[in-house]
Formats: C-alpha cells, structure tokens, sequence
C-alpha cells in the first residue's frame, strides 16, 4: 500500500492522543480524591 | 462503575468499527488513493473540536450571566478537549498533506486560522494558571474564551472565503461537490465513533474540574478556620501542621 506510513502514523496519533489525554485525566481524578481525602481527615481532626 | 465499564466497551468496539470500516470498507479515493482514509479520522476531529469548543462558549457565556462555579468547569473541560482534538487535527493534516501536496505545511487561510484558534486556546489554558483567585480566574477564562471562540467561524469558513491550499469542503460546499454513499456512510460512522470518544473524555475532564473545586473549598475552610483561629491564637492542629 502506497504511503502506508503515513497512514498508519496518523491513525496510532488519533488513537495515541486520546488514550494518553483519558489516563492523564483518570490519573489526575485519583490524585484529587486522595487529596480531598486527605484535606477532609484534617478538617475532622480540627 | 459498571454502567461506565460498559458505556466504555461499546465505545471501543464503536472505534473498532468506525476503524474497520474507514481501512477496508470504504472504497479508495481515484486520486489519493489509501492516503485518503485519513480524511475519516481528519474530519471527525475536526467536528469534535467544533463541538468541545462550542461547550466551552457556551459554558462561558453560562459563566457569565448565571456565576454558577459549575460553568466555569464545563468551560475549562470543554476548551481542554478542544484543544486535544484541535491537536489531533493539526497532526493529522500535515500527515495528510505531505505525500498529497508535497509540502508539510502552508500559511494559507484555512490552516493559519486553525492555528491561531489552537494558540488562542493553549493562551486560555495558560491563562488560568496565572491567576490565583477563582473569581477572577472563572470571569477572565469565561471572557477569553468567548472572544477566542469567534475565531471558529472564521476556521469554517476560510476554504469557502477564499482561495487556500487546503481543499474546498466536500460536504455542503459547492454544488457539485459531495461524497460516494459508501464513504458518506463510512464518514458519518466515524464522525460518530469520535464524538462519543469526546464526550467520554469531556464527562471525565468535567468529573476531574468539580473535584479540584471541591478540594480548593475543603482548603479554603481549612485556611478560613486557621485564619479565625490566629485572631486569638492558632490551634494545636495547625501549629502541629506549621511544623
């Protein structure tokens, strides 16, 4: 196939960009509730 | 949790046939040939850009009218994944236009439009970094945002303006102009399978804003109590936690 590389790279980007954005969004999701869990420990412990 | 584990499944089965289908299914372009298929994912990000951007001005104006905190997060979310999709685009079209037109890149109406729209939005992002008081963070993001969004019609419209590199719409351009029915089928698969991945995301990314506010309000009662506190004296707790 003619300029298959070129067709494959922009396909793995489609693909790449999303997956990598969707871990880094439930990535930052977990780090928010381990902080907001953490701020509601201090705020009962006052 | 299952309800999103399965709404996630068919989402991916969705792009597993929305894949399928723009690499075999749809017939090959006279004289681009397999490059072409590019075209199906191109155009589809392009429309989820469209989309998130127009959530985020509409979210802004939102913001603006009604101060509702919850407007600000769509916003934010909604320019986030526009500029994701906005960057898909913009990687995909050189890709595109490389073995096409020769050339990676040209300074024509539409693909110069597209990046001041992207430049604009990444300025938003950055924008909100910059200032530290949610108010003014939220009513500042809300007017930036509205006044990078009028770029938009200009992205769409460019190629049907003027004369550019970059090729007249196909779809509800000229007469004339238009799809084969099995690409247009093809195409709308596509265009569906990506915007279900966009909203996926955006939900995800609105989740993650309403989360942030509500760690910076448990921080700011934290704060406020400390603060009350000192007017006397500070607690034990937080003189434990000045340590």
């Amino acid at each position: 196939m003619k300029n298959f590389e070129f067709l494959f790279t922009a396909w793995m980007v489609v693909w790449a960009v999303f997956f990598v954005y969707e871990i880094s969004v439930a990535r930052r999701i977990a780090q928010t509730r381990e902080e907001i869990e953490r701020l509601k420990q201090q705020l009962q412990q006052r | 949790m299952k309800a999103r584990f399965a709404i996630t499944a068919l989402v991916a089965l969705l792009i597993f046939c929305a894949g399928y289908a723009a690499l075999f299914i749809a017939p090959d372009e006279a004289t681009m040939h397999a490059i072409q298929r590019i075209f199906y994912f191109h155009v589809a990000s392009w429309n989820a850009m469209f989309c998130a951007f127009f959530v985020a001005c509409y979210a802004s104006v939102a913001y603006l009218v009604t101060g509702k905190r919850k407007w600000d997060a769509l916003g934010v979310s909604g320019v986030e994944v526009g500029v994701m999709c906005c960057t898909i685009g913009l990687i995909t079209g050189p890709l595109w236009a490389r073995p096409v037109w020769g050339i990676w890149w040209t300074w024509d109406a539409k693909l110069t439009s597209t990046f001041i729209l992207w430049l604009l939005f990444i300025a938003y992002l950055l924008l909100r970094g910059l200032v530290e008081d949610p108010e003014k963070k939220a009513s500042l993001s809300a007017v930036f945002a509205i006044f990078a969004s009028l770029d938009i019609p200009l992205v769409y419209l460019a190629n049907r303006l003027w004369r550019t590199q970059h090729p007249q719409p196909v779809i509800a351009g000229d007469p004339g102009s238009g799809l084969d029915p099995t690409m247009s089928k093809v195409l709308l698969l596509c265009l569906f399978a990506v915007f279900c991945v966009m909203i996926l995301v955006l939900v995800d990314r609105y989740r993650l804003e309403l989360l942030r506010n509500e760690a910076a309000e448990l921080r700011y009662e934290i704060e406020s109590r400390g603060l009350d506190a000192s007017n006397g004296q500070e607690t034990p707790a937080l003189q434990k936690g000045a340590q």
